[in-house]
């Protein structure tokens, strides 16, 4: 099995990506995980370049996403949504709407902010941006306010409420991945 | 008689904004058996995959998590013990299932006596109606319309014509 990070985060020591690799510290043994680094290269959206082939960093971007059994998100929240950047990526990705790598995947939602609400709205506008391409959004969200007081000065998740959060939705997601598997062997055909 | 559905038209509509959105299954099939007394049961399925509206973005969407789900819960179905025929009506009570949710659902609706077809077998018409709350099922995706209120409505009339013809 094999679980893809997405951090809507670029800078470097961003409190997103260390919640994700404080979440991959969760997986079983056995399960690969990577945090996918390729969101700044992805250009801006252009249905002029949405052609075959894709740009490079939309190829590897869709790539990735489709090579995943799941997808695990962090996101900041700017101006009380998700990253231009992140949405843009998403956009990217939806696409061709009815095929995406996306569609039907396991998908789940956690965020990080300094303030005191640990990025609820941004992940409730994932949730519904993920929803909409046709991902399958696991329950459950894990927001992490305040978030330099969460994370150590070498970036480890020193919360353990936020640690056992974070491993029901990883709980979550790898029922969700077996699930899925499970029907697919049942009735290949469908 | 013991009769299977000619595919016709199983439909659903719900309010939408200030109109009404419509969608189709199109690959569907039912099964009437109407006892002497004018009992019966009804039975059918619908698969999600053929569901049909005039925008295939949205088509696309309802068969993913947010509505229907078709990768889980690729069928619809449908059945009714104790059906009552009387005179041009007929009612009853079944067991919709939807996403994999399985709840009582009344329907009325009329129906044909039965009449013969070009090769001699009895052939059955009936319409039926019922409505049902989405969110019962599971079936909960909404947005928030800028103005208030919601873009979709809760209640959904599942309209049903079918034929039947007598089974050989």
């Amino acid at each position: 099995m094999r679980i893809l990070g997405v951090s809507g985060s670029l800078r470097r020591g961003s409190y997103n990506t260390r919640l994700l690799e404080a979440a991959a510290e969760l997986l079983p043994e056995g399960v690969e995980f990577e945090v996918f680094d390729g969101l700044k290269a992805v250009p801006p959206y252009d249905q002029d370049d949405d052609v075959e082939p894709a740009p490079e960093p939309v190829a590897l971007l869709r790539s990735e996403l489709a090579g995943a059994d799941a997808v695990l998100f962090a996101t900041p929240e700017y101006n009380s949504s998700i990253p231009g950047v992140l949405k843009n990526a998403i956009d990217w990705a939806s696409r061709p709407l009815m095929t995406n790598a996306l569609r039907f995947k396991p998908v789940a939602v956690t965020g990080a902010s300094t303030g005191a609400f640990g990025a609820v709205w941004a992940q409730e506008e994932l949730r519904k941006v993920l929803g909409a391409l046709g991902a399958r959004v696991v329950e459950g969200s894990v927001p992490v306010g305040h978030a330099p007081t969460r994370f150590d000065e070498d970036g480890r998740l020193v919360d353990e409420e936020i640690r056992a959060q974070l491993a029901d939705l990883v709980t979550a997601v790898l029922a969700a991945v077996e699930e899925r598997s499970e029907a697919a062997t049942a009735a290949p055909a469908a | 008689m013991d009769a299977r559905s000619r595919p016709l038209d199983v439909g659903f509509e719900v309010p939408y904004l200030v109109g009404t959105f419509r969608g189709q299954f199109r690959d569907i099939e039912g099964r009437l058996v109407i006892n002497e007394g004018g009992t019966g049961t009804l039975e059918g399925s619908a698969r999600v995959a053929s569901v049909d509206v005039k925008d295939e973005i949205l088509a696309g969407h309802l068969q993913t998590p947010d509505f229907f789900d078709a990768e889980r819960f690729p069928e619809i179905r449908f059945r009714a013990e104790g059906i009552e025929v009387n005179g041009g009506e007929v009612r009853g009570s079944g067991e919709l299932t939807i996403k994999g949710v399985t709840k009582a659902v009344e329907f009325t609706g009329s129906i044909t006596a039965p009449a013969p077809d070009a090769y001699g077998r009895d052939r059955v018409g009936a319409v039926l109606s019922a409505t049902v709350d989405r969110h019962d099922f599971g079936v909960s995706w909404n947005q928030p319309v800028p103005g208030g209120g919601n873009a979709l409505g809760d209640e959904v009339t599942i309209n049903a014509e079918l034929f039947f013809t007598e089974a050989e």
